[in-house]
């Protein structure tokens, strides 16, 4: 049994940085039935279709318990054409669900920010409901790591 | 088993090669940095503001986003709050805080005559509770003195880090110097072998600061709220498995004043947002 | 839990037509109800799930909140002023109780 030592300690701590990174599709792909469940039930079950939305997210979070996120929708928000509201999941949490934000015509732009809580990597959909039936959506992958020691 | 054994040492490898590099790339990007003191320990001074992303430093750079500001309020309230049998509240004998404690938070841990030993902000204030105010002591970590100590020291905003190590203060200086030197826990190591050996390194996926404390009362977002300068250090006590000092403790302090001359200089910049 | 605060930031006048930016925080630990304390038994859920916002009566702007914000949840969004008038925030907590702060905007 070799030696416990400093390095080998650090060293087994990248080795599970490494390896939890290579299973992200598998997670992925595993907790994905709850925020395609959420989404189905948001849109009806019709899919959303690409394009309009943008979802401001940094690469990796700094720490996944306050992980800043934005929201923006491309509309002109007049009282004939606005972004109803947006939906944000996140599909590797414990509860798929992170928000629903309202907007009207009286909001100007279809914008949001808050912050949110990652338990681990994994992707974050953000679904808009426009006043015209229609669904659009944007996903951005965040990795969220395990500190080191201030973690 | 040697075939095994070798695979694992290949992923250990390439993931310690994979950090290790992108600890480089952070530590060369430049970092602000002040210029030390002669004979200071360290070659550059820098703020823990450095070492973090960059959403966490927009959180800190706007007061309004800040979410310690949340507490800074709460403390403007305290100020003015009579309490205790003496009738009085800080403002009564501090009056208008932006001046009575513009260098204040720069300035502890300070001496007290009285105790013949330095003491630091979160003391001095309850001090005053008790022999001034006539009031109760707050806990350390409770809401009420979180919220004093968020809202005085940032009224040092700005303000160079400025403490008193010598004269009276010298012996428990060395003290503090001797305690940062000090290799403790399981795991051995002392705070310099992060913080003045490593800063800029990753450990883990973690990069390592100065250890800097210009920052406290620091809400970190891995607390979710603001914390204090002794809750830090009890934390990085725990993480390399050794037992605590309390908070409070001559042993903080003395850690704590240490720490101001490491960080000489350092503009305050409570409440800071940290990781 | 300590006193609930809230805080807001928007422009105290505004052109008509103009959108404004709008940015609210409240201090609220928002305990997910996931966490277990030191014997083993669930911390109660409790977290504000719902915040609104009024113009002069009329909901401009609505987030409905789940445990996955963070603590002292911060939002911010826009409204598109036409007169003077005020605005209203709401924040409704899990235990019923709700927190609000008002503030007027000038328009001209």
């Amino acid at each position: 049994m070799p030696e416990l030592s400093r390095r080998h300690i650090l060293g087994m701590g990248a080795g599970a940085l490494v390896v939890s990174s290579l299973s992200i599709p598998f997670s992925a792909l595993a907790a994905n039935t709850m925020a395609t469940d959420a989404i189905m039930k948001f849109t009806g079950g019709a899919k959303p279709k690409d394009g309009l939305v943008t979802l401001d997210m940094p690469e990796i979070a700094e720490n996944g318990n306050t992980v800043p996120v934005g929201v923006s929708v491309d509309s002109p928000m007049t009282a004939d054409n606005y972004v109803k509201s947006v939906l944000v999941v996140a599909d590797g949490n414990p509860s798929a669900g992170v928000a629903t934000f309202h907007f009207s015509p009286m909001s100007g732009a279809a914008e949001a920010s808050t912050r949110m809580r990652l338990a681990k990597t994994q992707n974050v959909i953000a679904v808009a409901a426009m006043s015209d039936g229609s669904f659009h959506s944007a996903q951005s992958v965040v990795k969220v790591t395990i500190g080191g020691c201030g973690g | 088993m040697g075939r095994k054994v070798s695979l694992i040492s290949t992923v250990l490898g390439a993931g310690l090669l994979a950090l290790s590099t992108y600890g480089t790339a952070m530590a060369d990007s430049t970092l602000k940095s002040i210029a030390p003191p002669a004979n200071h320990p360290l070659s550059e001074i820098i703020s823990g503001y450095e070492f973090r992303a960059s959403e966490t430093q927009d959180l800190q750079d706007d007061d309004f986003e800040n979410p310690g500001y949340i507490w800074v309020d709460k403390g403007e309230d305290l100020w003015s709050e009579v309490d205790g049998a003496a009738g009085k509240s800080c403002a009564s004998c501090h009056e208008d805080a932006s001046e009575s404690m513009k260098t204040a938070g720069a300035e502890f841990p300070k001496w007290s005559e009285k105790l013949q030993k330095p003491i630091n902000l979160e003391q001095k204030i309850n001090d005053c509770r008790t022999e001034n105010m006539k009031a109760d002591k707050w806990k350390w970590e409770s809401e009420q003195l979180l919220s004093m100590t968020s809202f005085v020291r940032s009224q040092s905003r700005g303000e160079p880090v400025n403490v008193q190590v010598d004269g009276p203060m010298a012996p428990f200086f060395e003290k503090g110097k001797d305690l940062y030197y000090q290799r403790v826990g399981q795991l051995d190591l002392a705070c310099s072998n992060c913080h003045e050996d490593n800063y800029g390194n990753q450990i883990r996926s973690d990069l390592l600061s100065q250890g800097q404390t210009n920052g406290f009362p620091t809400y970190r977002l891995k607390w979710q709220k603001v914390g204090s300068t002794h809750r830090r250090f009890k934390g990085c006590m725990k993480n390399v498995r050794a037992t605590p000092y309390k908070v409070g403790s001559d042993e903080f302090v003395n850690l704590e004043l240490y720490l101001g001359y490491r960080g000489k200089g350092l503009p305050i910049e409570s409440p800071a947002v940290r990781n | 839990m300590a006193k609930i605060k809230p805080r807001v930031k928007l422009p105290k006048k505004a052109k008509a037509g103009e959108t404004i930016t709008i940015k609210t925080i409240i201090s609220h630990k928002m305990e997910s109800g996931r966490r277990k304390d030191k014997k083993g038994n669930v911390i109660a859920r409790r977290i504000i799930n719902k915040f609104a916002c009024k113009f002069e009566g009329q909901t401009i702007f609505g987030c409905d909140i789940e445990p996955a914000i963070s603590a002292n949840p911060y939002f911010q969004f826009n409204a598109k002023v036409e007169k003077t008038g005020e605005f209203e925030f709401i924040w409704t907590d899990d235990n019923g109780d709700t927190y609000q702060k008002k503030q007027t905007i000038k328009v001209s």
